[in-house]
């Protein structure tokens, strides 16, 4: 086989040189994907680019999916890469803003020529860096736009290129709603506070839990949008304390953010029933660090995936990810996973189409296939959402990162409820 | 609404502390210097670290590592005037200045990162997480104190220039380092002490800072422009300015956050051009300074 291959190689180089000939005297059109055109006797690496957040707002969460790209680059190449291409990464820092994510894929594609592009971290920067790559046709892989206002853009609905691996965000709150609603009346928190961060990560979930419960008698005692970048969260927490609500649901993007909540709750002396926030608590040992050990426990988020996740590729990926980089399954962000599913993703459709033609490659991943990854089944619908994402709530119980919810799924344990006090 | 209002103004004027504490550096260097430190973010972080470092790793109390982190500070701030400050020279050097210290911001920020990583942290201490209960309100004993020390540096510093023969050195340097030479102060050593002190105050608002909100190499950049606005506001120069703008910044934002956070970065920045139109050299500035 590998003989016949080498064959055809000067067949398939002159096929090639004529296509990018033709592709040339078109006037480079749009549709022409800058991807390798498929041929098995391609050995070159496989080059895939991607914009991170390293500096800014989102580089520990940048930095952590920088991990799951390059663990699962690591694992296929060592079984010999990606259809027989060792794959090679390059990262360009989008310093947590959108529009130099926009300017980095740009790059990426026209300067860097890379063969493939996986997505930023962020919905914020997804959106924009998607309208990008889909000027160009580029498929946009990705694990951390769940947002509405990633999927709904024009670029999207006429090019159909973004996917994203991981769950819709808006229905992130769901099980924990649902556990709230099936309380007794006499334990249900009566009261809930919705500070919510200025993002498209967050306002939908948080908007759809205090529709969702307020519809089940649950008054709401603050509700306000922050701004992006927020000059002095204590404030803001202060007011969420005064209001003395039973539930609190924080629309967070990052660490900080949560962290200046507890803080200031906790010289508040003020703890809810129920304290979960959009992000941040999914961090593993980088929340930990930020917040204490003991004052995590009880703080809940949801997400679709956790170190304890029972699935073989992500038990693998875990103990390679400890082998690696030492500390536990608790202290794994859920970044990590969300980037080594999209390599997975990648791979899978590179393979069924042969190569990294990214017309190929959309038609693809829009078939409804049902792919495997780290995080679970991966189908996506017209728009690139995944239809059968998995879907917990995990709450941090004395260091360990617990899945709780949904209620009598496999691997859900007992919720702490109410939240204990904060350890002081 | 009346004790939300009255909560807001406390809660204003303890956080302004902390700005003031952090800005107070800025406008020495500013006003002793004609540089704009850029990198006074990134040193307000790098002081934290370095109370991280002695807190977690020595177990030294946050307040008594400033034993050890002020006079740090010092010479990493004698070292930057030394370096790269003192070479610039003639009528660009303000504005020269700014790439300079631009420079040493991406310089300590990359160091910060190979050292520490990308992950948050915070310093922790029980009066980090505690409060009195004062005038119907709890009170977070770092804020208080960040306060009381902010004050106290203020004082501090107007000592140091009215009242010491260092001081009127730094005030001939001020007004004219021409003349300052001619009789006789040696500018090169003065600038690089008012440099250290300008830096060697930030370790204590680094502390302060570190305490009260999670941060990583990358923290500097939000805290660059708020500072940059107080030191205007303020005056460029005006170490009383400084303490009084940021208390005024952070009261108007308090305020403003009980009707809607959004707008309160808005209305803070509002204010400022109002000053400015009427006020062009701030609220406690001299016109030359605005001049330059």
């Amino acid at each position: 086989m590998r003989r016949n291959r080498t064959r055809f190689l000067p067949v398939a180089a002159g096929a090639a040189a004529v296509m990018i000939l033709a592709a040339c005297s078109s006037g480079g059109g749009s549709s022409s994907a800058s991807g390798s055109s498929p041929s098995p006797t391609n050995t070159k690496p496989l080059i895939i680019g991607a914009s991170l957040s390293f500096t800014g707002d989102f580089s520990a969460d940048g930095q952590a999916f920088k991990r799951g790209y390059l663990l699962w680059a690591s694992d296929v190449n060592k079984a010999g890469g990606v259809d027989g291409r060792k794959v090679q990464f390059k990262f360009l820092d989008d310093k947590s803003d959108p529009t130099q994510g926009s300017t980095n894929v740009q790059q990426l594609i026209t300067s860097d020529h890379v063969d493939m592009l996986f997505g930023p971290f962020s919905s914020l920067i997804t959106g924009p860096t998607a309208t990008v790559a889909a000027r160009y046709n580029f498929a946009m892989i990705e694990g951390a736009g769940g947002a509405p206002a990633v999927f709904d853009t024009p670029s999207n609905k006429a090019r159909h290129n973004v996917f994203d691996v991981s769950y819709p965000i808006v229905d992130q709150f769901d099980p924990l709603t649902t556990w709230i609603k099936s309380l007794p009346a006499g334990q249900r928190p009566t009261t809930a506070a919705y500070p919510i961060v200025n993002n498209p990560f967050t306002i939908p979930p948080e908007q759809l839990a205090q529709k969702q419960l307020q519809a089940a008698g649950v008054k709401t005692v603050y509700s306000k949008i922050l701004p992006m970048e927020l000059p002095n969260a204590t404030s803001v927490a202060d007011q969420v304390a005064a209001s003395n609500a039973q539930a609190v649901f924080l629309g967070s993007v990052d660490v900080p953010t949560v962290a200046a909540f507890m803080k200031a709750f906790q010289q508040q002396h003020y703890n809810p029933k129920i304290f979960a926030a959009t992000a941040g608590p999914d961090q593993g040992a980088a929340f930990l660090k930020a917040v204490g050990k003991a004052n995590a426990t009880g703080v809940m988020t949801a997400n679709g995936w956790y170190g304890g996740y029972d699935n073989p590729q992500s038990k693998a990926m875990v103990q390679e990810y400890i082998a690696k980089y030492g500390g536990t399954a608790s202290d794994i962000n859920s970044d990590v996973a969300e980037g080594y599913g999209v390599g997975q993703v990648a791979a899978q459709a590179i393979k069924a189409t042969g190569g990294t033609d990214q017309t190929k490659i959309i038609r693809y991943l829009h078939s409804g296939v049902t792919l495997q990854s780290v995080q679970g089944p991966v189908q996506f619908n017209s728009l690139g959402m995944n239809t059968k994402p998995v879907l917990f709530v995990f709450q941090w119980q004395n260091g360990n990162y617990a899945q709780v919810l949904p209620t009598g799924a496999p691997g859900s344990g007992q919720i702490i409820f109410p939240k204990p006090n904060w350890a002081g | 609404m009346g004790r939300e209002l009255y909560r807001a103004i406390v809660d204003g004027i303890l956080y302004g502390g902390v700005y003031a504490l952090m800005a107070v550096g800025l406008t020495l260097i500013f006003g002793v210097l004609d540089i704009i430190n850029i990198a006074q973010g990134i040193l307000v972080v790098l002081a934290a670290y370095l109370s991280y470092v002695l807190s977690v790793h020595l177990h030294i109390d946050l307040f008594v590592g400033l034993l050890v982190t002020v006079p740090v500070m010092f010479l990493v701030g004698v070292a930057i005037q030394v370096l790269f400050m003192q070479r610039l020279r003639g009528r660009e050097r303000t504005s020269m200045s700014l790439l300079a210290s631009y420079a040493v911001m991406i310089i300590i920020e990359g160091v910060l990162y190979l050292a520490f990583g990308a992950d948050y942290v915070q310093l922790n201490a029980s009066y980090v997480n505690n409060s009195v209960y004062l005038l119907g309100f709890y009170l977070p004993y770092i804020y208080l104190y960040g306060f009381g020390l902010a004050v106290l540096l203020v004082i501090g510093l107007y000592l140091l220039l009215y009242r010491t023969g260092f001081g009127r050195s730094l005030r001939a340097l001020m007004q004219d380092q021409t003349a300052a030479r001619l009789v006789g102060i040696n500018i090169n050593r003065v600038s690089a002490l008012a440099f250290g002190i300008g830096v060697a105050v930030t370790a204590v608002g680094g502390m302060v800072f570190g305490a009260t909100n999670a941060f990583n190499a990358n923290s500097g950049y939000d805290l660059i422009s708020r500072l940059l606005a107080i030191v205007i506001l303020g005056g460029m120069g005006s170490i009383g300015g400084a303490l009084v703008a940021a208390v005024f910044m952070s009261v108007t934002e308090a305020i403003v956050d009980i009707w809607s956070p959004t707008w309160s970065v808005v209305v803070f920045y509002a204010a400022l051009v109002v000053v400015l139109t009427f006020r062009p050299q701030g609220l406690f500035g001299q016109r030359e300074a605005r001049a330059q």
